[in-house]
């Protein structure tokens, strides 16, 4: 993977990496539900299990210890790539879903009481905001929304207000999967820490677009999926910093997560692999691993300048397209890569169906985010999310398609 | 480019002029069908004379699939036995899975437009809701 020393990517060799543009020549436009997967990626899982193959952690004979090697050092990969250099403070999930029900049945469970208030921002995925639903209804706690504006920003007051000594944990995305802006987490994080609570960021649609630094941040938790930063399926992350992860109860118990186990209690393994039971996704973390490589050797602000270039072409060209209206900001650098928008009188769905006749792969839908549409009054939308490895033929087939919706459903114009 | 025709003249017309989208006042019966996937969300109401559909309308909101399907439906069923219009909906529901034979489908007129969506699964839902819904109608409840 030699990329050229110019400022931009080398798109011809992008394309050649990701070996499903070669079997397809649909425009994919739904990168934020999962990623498109690099050879490298699919041959890091692939020899995995043709070479390493075994079960991690326990075995003494060389195959095992070469695929706790492999796993372990995969570990090591995501700490330095999000910026800690205490690998047990990641802990291998199976996505950010399962990451944040972890936090919400260890940390919310053991610490969250009667009263205290969990503060969500109405921009969240479901998937951050039932667990926390989960935790208020069961231990009698208050779950409070952040609002947005109908342009995807909180205001620094509305922060401030939502936050509070009751608070005992604030959810929040760093980057909506439906509006696609970037949150002030830096302030949040801060707040939160003033108030003497704990930050969860959902880093699930940043990861592949921007650098993430937990340390500078200071965030707590840090969450996020394998597949939608172009690994594979079935591995996620959770970062915690390690001085709280110690003071958790593990999440799921059985086996690879004991010290040791007497008929009536046991003792738990130290950090990570306390919150690892069971057999883990060795081949999926080696995967991740090879992923992280991939973005990192394309350089991730290159990535994020192809982003915006290409986001850039298509919310350009949506707004000259008469009665389609993109939700969120109207500036294409608050959009990385995911641009929703609607189209008068025609559903999502039939909006999809069309582009789909036409070749182009996009999500139609409420987009797990009800919460987040119906403060926007909008009661569905058709999402297209773009990633470096598009093209600009593929965005501006998008925007033609797009422009002939009405026609094709029978409108004049 | 197989679908690219798929939204004919037929489905365009009943999605943009629904002739049986409107309010019915003091229906016999009314039932509401929802996709929980998509949110296709529309409720059939029906006016009843013995076990005569004499007149029906439905609301709500939902892809042109739905709507289109649902307004084509009332249109065939009004004025129809009970019987027939389950008739009507078995064999709708049939064409659609591709194993109604071609008199069958014949007998469902304007609802033939339909017949395509049997090579797009994910849109069945939306095609059948407003069927299915008037089967259950008919199905929960004893009448003379």
């Amino acid at each position: 993977m030699i990329r050229n020393d110019n400022e931009k990517l080398n798109i011809d060799k992008i394309r050649n990496d990701f070996p499903i543009f070669k079997t397809t020549g649909r425009a994919y436009l739904d990168s934020a539900a999962t990623s498109q997967k690099p050879e490298c990626v699919i041959k890091a899982e692939e020899s995995f299990y043709k070479e390493s193959n075994a079960n991690t952690l326990r075995g003494f004979y060389p195959l095992s210890v070469k695929a706790t090697e492999i796993y372990e050092d995969a570990r090591k990969t995501v700490a330095s790539f999000i910026g800690t250099d205490k690998s047990e403070e990641i802990i291998f999930t199976r996505n950010a879903t399962e990451s944040l029900n972890l936090i919400a049945y260890s940390y919310g469970m053991t610490n969250i009481n009667e009263g205290d208030e969990i503060v969500v921002s109405i921009a969240e995925h479901h998937s951050n905001i039932l667990p926390w639903q989960m935790i208020a209804q069961s231990k009698g706690a208050v779950l409070k929304y952040l609002e947005c504006k109908q342009d995807g920003s909180f205001s620094d007051e509305d922060i401030e207000k939502a936050i509070s000594e009751k608070t005992k944990l604030v959810a929040f995305t760093h980057v909506s999967n439906v509006l696609g802006r970037i949150n002030p987490i830096e302030k949040v994080i801060s707040l939160v820490h003033k108030a003497g609570a704990v930050a969860v960021i959902d880093a699930s649609q940043s990861i592949q677009h921007t650098k993430i630094d937990v340390k500078k941040t200071n965030v707590d938790f840090l969450v996020f999926s394998g597949h939608k930063m172009l690994g594979p399926m079935g591995i996620g992350v959770l970062y915690g910093k390690k001085e709280i992860l110690d003071k958790m109860p593990p999440f799921l118990t059985g086996g690879e997560m004991i010290e040791s186990v007497r008929r009536d209690s046991a003792t738990y393994a130290k950090l990570p692999h306390k919150f690892e039971a069971g057999t883990v996704n060795a081949a999926g973390a080696a995967g991740l691993a090879a992923a992280i490589g991939y973005l990192e050797e394309t350089g991730l602000d290159k990535i994020h300048a192809r982003d915006r270039e290409l986001t850039q072409r298509a919310i350009e060209g949506l707004k000259k397209i008469k009665h389609v209206h993109v939700l969120g900001s109207d500036d294409y650098r608050e959009h990385n890569g995911i641009i929703s928008f609607t189209v008068d009188d025609v559903h999502p769905h039939d909006v999809s169906e069309v582009l789909s006749a036409d070749g182009i792969d996009v999500r139609a839908g409420h987009h797990c985010a009800q919460p987040l549409l119906e403060h926007l009054k909008v009661r569905n939308a058709t999402r297209a999310s773009i990633m470096f490895y598009n093209t600009e033929d593929e965005i501006d087939r998008f925007v033609s398609s797009v422009a002939n919706v009405r026609v094709r459903m029978g409108f004049a114009d | 480019m197989e679908s690219r025709s798929f939204y004919n003249e037929i489905l365009t017309e009943h999605n943009m002029r629904p002739y049986y989208k409107h309010e019915l006042e003091d229906a016999d019966l009314v039932l509401e069908g929802v996709n929980p996937n998509c949110g296709d969300d529309i409720i059939i109401k029906l006016k009843m004379d013995g076990d005569t559909i004499t007149d029906g309308a439905f609301v709500g909101e939902g892809c042109a699939i739905s709507q289109a399907s649902a307004d084509i439906m009332l249109g065939l069923v009004i004025g129809r036995k009970k019987d027939e219009a389950l008739k009507l909906a078995d064999i709708f529901m049939r064409m659609i899975k591709g194993e109604a034979d071609e008199e069958e489908i014949e007998s469902l007129e304007e609802a033939t437009a339909l017949k395509d969506i049997s090579h797009m699964p994910a849109r069945v839902k939306c095609a059948v809701l407003g069927w299915h819904t008037l089967d259950e109608l008919f199905k929960d409840r004893l009448f003379a």
